[in-house]
């Protein structure tokens, strides 16, 4: 309904003030006496903390305090918790170390935390952070899972013998055991899925600020999901009560999932504006973002599918092993598990599937969800393992994946997920047409003739978004259940206030939540202000990631405006003096079906709140609020096509093409959609060709700036080719699925496809570096 | 960053002078390098004398033998003038990758020359093209200019003025970008003389910095075309290793650069 309804891609109403840059991050607040924090962190990735003198730094000019974790361990905080229990197959649960937010006795990555420097600028306490001198006694590490699990390795935690957190199996070992005993052919593959660093535009920072007479904290955080963040703080690390804290996640520049935990420096500064009774700032920098934020990805799998002779998959089977870094980070659990190995049936129908996954702690920076979280290893394992086994078994790699498509649903896989909708084939079709796959070998002829290698790849992925049914991940062992809240305010004048628990932290929520409104009252979305990030103003929310915000924010924001329709008409119908059954929301009015009589929104709503002229025994007001619990996740799927060249000379790979054909259900601002595509399209191929974390043997991150990390770059990237093939949702009013990861999840395997194409060696790891390639073509890898 | 005293002289006698009363001083150019490391509390200069406004070190003149570029003359304006384009197009095409527009346009040809950094585009248009580097005190050849890693025959306080390049008969610049930082992983500038000599230079590959590569110099000094190079080995021995190249990678890369380059010069 309207031109700034569902559907219409109305231009982004929070992108004046990012782009005028009148945003409002953690970073631009200045409260009255603010101190500045500046940490104190290991150089080591392994070590004692023998002792640490800071008797020369409290004496330096402008310093307020310097606190220790000893210190923190003494006032009862609680250590940093993981939200997701895991139980190994034997029925024991996941071993986890104690992380206190700074360390009192060892070190295990570098760039932990041992000390904090409270001054009166950020500068003053840098100059006083380096004359606190900490005696270290280093330790030996382990860099990578293989040198975790090497009998007689370093050990991390007492907890955890082996430094394994857990060994966890989901599906049928006996079902698949036979399946591949009577198979025709056998396709197995070693892959690595390399470590991300998320690099968010603006850095994690926090403002607290305890206020002695309420006894009332504020914490300023760069949060996905404030709510989340209160609840943990209150509850579990024992810093302030839920009802006297409040946290404010303003205007927050990119999160990729890195901004969903509650970390180390936040619960210092709420604990530290206690102790020296002044608000504390602490803002990181880059370099603290590269060693402190939870990185993501970072697994090793062997993958082996079996065919019978029709070429149909019987069975598949995965060991993976999954690098934690060295402690448990808040999903950190979940990630390899319930969001990775659900989805290892990809988009086929495979009868058995069973899959171990081996945690792992290792002396590097924890690893959690990450835009995508076990998706994008679930897609990228499943995706090469279908073009490998296309390849070995001689067959088109489009027509192989089309005799094993689900085609019918619901469909049950034998991992936990039940698809409830989709068309894999319709993208594929698309998909394969907007490539002129037909024209492809001419094309790669030619191109030989010119000297270069040309290759195409596929990738048909799927993914579960709308997180999630709460009562199903609570069965799997979730702490929190994931629905979402919603309250709609229709103000005395007419304007509404929707206050959503979604944070939008570059997703455009202030935009696509408006033009839900706008589709159903048929307002203009000027009238629709979306209020979110702050405890004090929203009723509560679980936040923003796993492409749930507008599948289970969307829907609370829906079932609370029918409430507020269903009162409106009500009230409208008094007015009006007819059946309240022939009330109908037009252009903003609520008018007698058939009749000309009708009244505007803004005079229903003044009529609610004069409270003069009201139905008998109707409270006065016109705002409600919804709770929603989704019931079952929603499942994104799409074909992506990427054609491509490789020089020979130099390893280097150029785009000749890449289509991105997605199934997000509705669309609701396209234009905000396609976006989203493009920027999951990039960290994809980032991972692809670009980006990844490296650590020396030692344990020091080799890859710790921009100078050695490689970002993907606009010119890094090709014009994408996007269409949409969509299956309406049934499990949601909207019939939305998400779509905020999905480019993320798709684009890696398309990439690594169509480059071992090109090439001819199907053995080439992420990031596909023209130093890589070089080696793989000229065999001396 | 800790406390420093900025110095924007309006000569090269003041700032050679402020200088010398310093107690640690060190001049500012573009400062892409100083600035981050100061940043980062790894450098502490008690004074930072900033080149970038002196206006006898601001331009560009070309001779017919010869382009003089003076030492604070951004990339930015290095890469639009009509002159270099004129005289020697290899250094505008350098120009033209090097870095991002950010950089560009703050980075000065002599603060890239003063820095040599391993992987700096500038050295190797100064090595191959036989450039003379004028300073406030002496010129010094090309030749005798690059001493390894972060290393010149620069004495203490010593300004670099201005770069004079003998326009050359045939030049070029192939580079092989570093994917993260856009610094040279391997970059080659080849020139061919007016008097037939050839010189070839290469960025980014060697432990010691830039450096010329006399096997290709002595295959195009006998035929001056790309498929002169193919029978040229490349050791890998002193080449650079990391995760973005292999020592034996960086070797394919200076005959690969070097050949791109022949063509491109013609």
């Amino acid at each position: 309904m309207g031109v700034e309804g569902i559907g219409a891609s109305v231009v982004r109403k929070e992108d004046r003030r990012f782009i005028t840059g009148k945003g409002r991050y953690v970073d631009d607040i200045k409260l009255q006496g603010m101190t500045h924090a500046h940490f104190i962190r290991s150089p080591h990735a392994h070590a004692k903390v023998k002792n640490i003198d800071s008797s020369v730094a409290m004496k330096m000019p402008g310093v307020v305090g310097v606190l220790t974790g000893q210190e923190i361990v003494d006032d009862k905080v609680g250590n940093l918790i993981c939200g997701w229990a895991i139980s190994s197959k034997d029925g024991t649960p996941m071993k986890m170390g104690a992380w206190p937010a700074m360390a009192p006795e060892t070190v295990r990555f570098a760039g932990q935390a041992v000390a904090v420097v409270i001054a009166e600028t950020k500068n003053l306490a840098k100059d006083a952070a380096e004359a606190v001198i900490v005696t270290y006694e280093e330790l030996p590490a382990v860099a990578d899972i293989a040198a975790a699990i090497r009998p007689g390795a370093p050990q991390l935690h007492p907890e955890a013998p082996g430094n394994i957190v857990y060994d966890w199996a989901i599906g049928d070992e006996a079902a698949v055991k036979d399946a591949f005993s009577k198979a025709a052919n056998i396709v197995s593959l070693d892959l690595t899925n390399n470590r991300l660093v998320p690099n968010a535009m603006e850095p994690r920072a926090a403002i607290a600020e305890y206020n002695e007479a309420e006894e009332h904290f504020t914490l300023y955080t760069t949060s996905q999901n404030p709510h989340v963040a209160r609840l943990v703080l209150s509850a579990f690390y024992n810093i302030a009560q839920e009802h006297k804290l409040r946290v404010i996640a303003p205007d927050v520049g990119g999160g990729f999932g890195s901004k969903i935990y509650i970390y180390p420096e936040e619960m210092v500064a709420l604990w530290a504006s206690k102790k020296v009774r002044r608000p504390v700032k602490w803002t990181g920098d880059r370099s603290e973002a590269f060693l402190t934020d939870a990185h993501g990805r970072d697994h090793v799998s062997k993958a082996e599918m079996a065919f019978d002779k029709d070429n149909r998959i019987v069975a598949l089977r995965v060991k993976t092993h999954a690098n934690f870094g060295a402690y448990m980070s808040l999903f950190s659990s979940a990630v390899p598990t319930y969001l990775y190995a659900t989805l290892l049936s990809g988009q086929y129908n495979i009868p058995s599937i069973y899959a171990e996954v081996i945690a792992v702690y290792t002396n590097t920076t924890p690893v959690d969800a990450y835009r995508g979280a076990g998706r994008p290893e679930a897609s990228f394992l499943i995706e090469r393992m279908m073009e490998t086994a296309a390849r070995q078994l001689k067959v088109d790699p489009a027509d192989l994946r089309r005799k094993n498509f689900i085609t019918t649903f619901p469909h049950q896989t034998p991992v936990i997920m039940a698809y409830d909708i989709g068309d894999f084939g319709a993208s594929l079709d698309v998909a394969l047409k907007a490539i002129d796959y037909a024209g492809f070998p001419a094309r790669k002829e030619k191109a030989k003739k010119e000297g270069k290698l040309r290759g195409i790849g596929f990738s048909c992925y799927i993914e579960a978004c709308g997180i999630a049914p709460s009562k199903a991940v609570g069965s799997l062992g979730a702490g929190v259940g994931l629905w979402e809240s919603a309250e709609v305010r229709v103000n005395p004048v007419g304007t509404i206030e929707v206050l959503t628990g979604s944070h939008s932290h570059g997703q455009g929520h202030e935009t696509t939540f408006a033009q839900l409104v706008a589709e159903r009252l048929g307002v203009p979305i000027s009238q629709v202000q979306i209020v979110h990030g702050d405890t004090d103003k929203v009723q509560f929310g679980m936040g923003t990631y796993g492409s749930r915000s507008l599948a289970v924010g969307g829907t609370a924001i829906v079932k609370a405006m029918e409430k507020v329709e269903a009162k409106g008409k009500k009230i409208a119908a008094h007015l009006l003096e007819a059946s309240e059954g022939d009330i109908v929301i037009e252009n903003g009015e609520f008018k007698v079906t058939g009749t000309d009589k009708s009244i505007a929104l803004p005079m229903v709503a003044l009529a609610a709140y004069t409270a003069h002229n009201l139905p008998d025994g109707m409270e006065p007001g016109l705002k409600e609020t919804a709770f929603y619990d989704p019931t079952n996740f929603t499942f994104p799927a799409g074909a992506y096509i990427c054609e491509l060249e490789v020089d020979s000379g130099t390893g280097k790979t150029s785009f000749v093409n890449f289509v991105a054909v997605d199934d997000f259900g509705r669309l609701i601002n396209p234009m905000i959609v396609e976006g989203q595509v493009h920027g999951g399209l990039a960290q994809g191929i980032g991972q692809a060709l670009l980006e990844g974390a490296v650590y020396d043997s030692s344990g020091q991150l080799v890859t710790a700036s921009f100078m050695d990390y490689t970002m993907p770059r606009a010119d890094d990237l090709p014009s994408f080719k996007l269409s949409h093939t969509p299956t309406l949702c049934p499990g949601n009013p909207l019939g939305v699925k998400g779509c905020g990861e999905a480019g993320a999840i798709g684009a890696s395997a398309a990439v690594i496809n169509a480059i071992t194409d090109a090439i001819g060696h199907n053995k080439l790891e992420m990031p596909a570096t023209p130093d890589r390639v070089w080696h793989a073509i000229h065999g001396n890898a | 960053m800790y406390e420093t005293t900025y110095h924007r002289p309006s000569s090269v006698a003041e700032a050679t002078a402020l200088f010398a009363s310093g107690s640690e001083p060190k001049y500012l150019a573009g400062g892409h390098t100083l600035i981050p490391v100061m940043k980062q509390r790894l450098a502490s200069p008690s004074d930072v004398i900033d080149l970038g406004r002196i206006k006898e070190l601001v331009g560009i003149e070309v001779s017919a033998d010869a382009l003089t570029i003076k030492a604070a003359t951004t990339y930015f304006d290095i890469m639009q003038s009509a002159d270099v384009k004129k005289a020697i197009p290899a250094i505008g095409h350098l120009t033209s990758v090097l870095g991002d527009p950010q950089v560009r346009h703050r980075g000065t040809i002599g603060g890239s020359i003063a820095n040599n950094d391993p992987a700096a585009d500038y050295p190797a248009a100064v090595l191959a093209l036989g450039a003379t580097v004028k300073t406030d005190k002496r010129s010094i050849a090309a030749d005798d200019f690059f001493k390894g890693l972060f290393t010149t025959a620069l004495a203490d306080g010593e300004i670099i003025t201005q770069i004079v390049f003998p326009i050359p008969a045939k030049a070029a610049y192939a580079k092989m970008r570093h994917p993260a930082s856009r610094f040279a992983l391997t970059g080659v500038f080849v020139a061919r003389t007016k008097a037939g000599d050839v010189r070839v230079a290469a960025t980014g590959a060697s432990q010691n910095g830039v450096m010329r590569i006399p096997a290709i110099e002595a295959a195009l000094k006998a035929n001056w075309s790309p498929g002169a190079l193919d029978s040229v080995k490349i050791s890998a021995d002193g080449l650079l290793t990391d995760i973005h190249g292999s020592s034996a990678y960086r070797a394919n890369l200076i005959k690969v650069m070097a050949q791109r380059a022949i063509a491109e010069a013609g």
